[in-house]
C-alpha cells in the first residue's frame, strides 16, 4: 500500500492491519505518535538518552503485545501506557538520584503551594521567543516530585483524562486528583516569577 | 461559607469544569468576594493553557532512524 494513502486511514483499521502483520501499517502507527511518546519520555525521565531508550522500547513492546490490545481503549492510551511504564522504571534504576521515590504517599492535606500571588501582564508568553518560553516550561516541569510531574504531563499536556492518567500510573483517581493540583499549583507559583505584572510586588503580601 | 482552603481545594475540578452547577456557583462566588483566589484561579487557568499549547518538539531524526532501524530488525524477526 502506498504511503501517501495511509495517512487518511482510521485508526483501529491500521491496528487491525498491523496485527495481521502488515509491518507498513504499523510503521504509520509509529510514526503518528513517535514525537508524542518522544516527549512524554524526556519529560518523566528528564534525560535525553533515557527517552530515546523508553522510545524504542515501548514500540517495540507494543509490536511484541500487539495482539493483546484489545481495542476498548484507544492505541495511543495504550502505548502511552507502555511508554509511562518504561519511564518510571528508568527512574526508579536510577538509584543514585535519591530525590526519586515514586511511591511515597503524598500528604494530600495542609501544605498548598501559594506563596506568590500576583496577577499575570497579559498574553506574557508572547513577549518570549518559543526557545526562551520553552525552555522556562521545562526547567518548570524538570523540578517537580516525578510523581507530580508524571500526572501532569499524562493530564494537562498530552490531554489523557483522569481515568486513563489513573490506569496509566497505576493510581487511584482521587490521588491523580490531589497531585494534579499540586503540580498545577506549584507550575503556576514558579511561572509567576516570569509572567508577574510588573509592579504588582505589593500584591503578594502572603 | 466558602474559605479559601477549601476553594483551592476544588480549583483543579472548577478549571477542568467537572463539578456540578451548585458548588462552580459558590465557587463563582467566592472569586468574587476574594481577589488571592482569583488570581491564583487564572493564573492556574494560563499555566495548563500554556502548557497545553506547546507543541511536541520534532522527533531528532537520528533518533528516529535509530528508532526505525530497531524496529525493522525486530520485524524481519519475526517474520522469519
Amino acid at each position: 500500500m502506498a504511503v501517501s494513502s495511509l495517512a487518511a486511514i482510521d485508526e483501529s483499521a491500521l491496528v487491525m492491519q498491523a496485527r495481521d502483520g502488515d509491518s507498513t501499517a504499523f510503521g504509520e502507527l509509529v510514526r503518528r505518535y513517535e514525537g508524542k511518546i518522544f516527549r512524554l519520555a524526556q519529560h518523566v525521565t528528564q534525560n535525553r538518552e533515557d527517552a530515546e531508550d523508553v522510545l524504542q522500547e515501548t514500540f517495540m513492546k507494543a509490536y511484541e503485545h500487539l495482539d493483546q490490545f484489545k481495542g476498548d481503549s484507544k492505541f495511543y492510551t495504550w502505548i502511552v501506557r507502555i511508554a509511562v511504564n518504561q519511564a518510571l522504571m528508568k527512574l526508579r534504576r536510577r538509584k543514585t538520584d535519591k530525590s526519586v521515590s515514586l511511591d511515597e504517599t503524598i500528604d494530600t492535606g495542609e501544605d498548598m503551594v501559594v506563596r506568590e500571588i500576583a496577577a499575570w501582564g497579559e498574553d506574557p508568553e508572547q513577549q518570549l521567543s518559543r526557545e526562551e518560553l520553552g525552555g522556562i516550561l521545562d526547567t518548570a516541569i524538570q523540578s517537580l516530585e516525578p510523581l507530580y510531574r508524571s500526572v501532569f504531563v499524562l493530564r494537562d499536556i498530552e490531554e489523557l483524562s483522569t481515568e486513563e492518567t489513573a490506569e496509566a500510573l497505576g493510581l487511584s483517581v482521587p490521588a491523580v486528583k490531589s497531585r494534579l493540583l499540586r503540580a498545577r499549583l506549584q507550575l503556576r507559583e514558579k511561572l509567576t516569577r516570569f509572567f508577574k505584572r510588573k509592579g504588582d510586588d505589593a500584591f503578594a503580601y502572603m | 461559607m466558602l474559605t479559601c482552603k477549601d476553594f483551592l481545594g476544588e480549583l483543579s475540578d472548577y478549571l477542568d469544569e467537572t463539578i456540578d452547577a451548585e458548588l462552580r456557583s459558590k465557587l463563582e462566588r467566592h472569586i468574587t468576594e476574594c481577589p488571592n483566589c482569583w488570581v491564583i484561579a487564572d493564573t492556574t487557568r494560563k499555566t495548563i493553557q500554556i502548557y497545553k499549547g506547546m507543541e511536541p518538539y520534532p522527533i531528532p531524526p537520528d533518533v528516529e532512524s535509530r528508532l526505525m532501524q530497531a524496529l525493522e530488525k525486530k520485524m524481519a524477526a519475526k517474520q522469519k
